[in-house]
């Protein structure tokens, strides 16, 4: 059974035309985690099949050990989002309900590398001289 | 949530980890996570509920040196 509804599936395609670029969606997940380490595999793999632009990779992080530490992944699941670079996006936990407006968000931006941003916002990031970590909490609703 | 992946692509020096508490309750101890969404930069600057750009970018740069954008 698909976790994606025929409605869903359609409305992300139509939004998956303004992608440009290539982008990998990299999932870490282990048999030895909760129910949805599965349940986010699948979903990847359904958000991957509805773009050519889009690959899959899927790692355990207790057995890809070297790939667990490129991509800094400590815990599952965990999806990362890469375009031309490894824009240091990570998706810890599920990404449903809200978030998964917010996941095929980040692949469009990974993929045209054309943040949705002012300016003087654009400016002021580019004069940081130290590196930025945002920890977004959220729930499923 | 936006803002902050759309930083990230914008820079790379800014990551966007997106969390979801109810799956690591310990992380969201850690973080004393009360209410969503709860943005942390930098382990400094903790702020709960979404803010416009220009407020979200000030935080940013408050984690990082103190400063604030002019304006």
């Amino acid at each position: 059974m698909s976790i994606l509804s025929q409605r869903d599936a359609e409305a992300v395609t139509k939004e998956f035309e303004r992608l440009a670029g290539p982008v990998t969606l990299t999932v870490f997940a282990s048999e030895l985690g909760g129910e949805t380490n599965p349940q986010t595999v699948a979903l990847v793999k359904e958000v991957v099949a509805l773009s050519d632009k889009l690959s899959l990779q899927e790692f355990n992080p207790y057995i890809d050990r070297d790939q667990a530490e490129v991509y800094g992944v400590e815990v599952t699941p965990a999806i990362v989002v890469e375009g031309a670079r490894d824009y240091g996006i990570r998706f810890l936990g599920i990404p449903a309900g809200y978030e998964f407006s917010n996941l095929i968000d980040s692949i469009i931006v990974a993929s045209t590398g054309e943040p949705a941003l002012g300016v003087e916002t654009r400016n002021a990031l580019e004069g940081l001289t130290e590196d930025v970590t945002i920890k977004v909490f959220t729930t499923p609703t | 949530m936006r803002l902050a992946l759309h930083m990230a692509v914008a820079s790379s020096r800014v990551k966007a980890e997106c969390i979801e508490t109810t799956e690591f309750p310990e992380l969201a101890q850690q973080y004393r996570v009360m209410a969503v969404p709860k943005i942390v930069i930098n382990d400094r600057v903790q702020f709960e509920g979404a803010l416009p750009e220009k407020e979200f970018l000030n935080a940013v740069l408050r984690a990082v040196n103190g400063q604030e954008a002019a304006g």
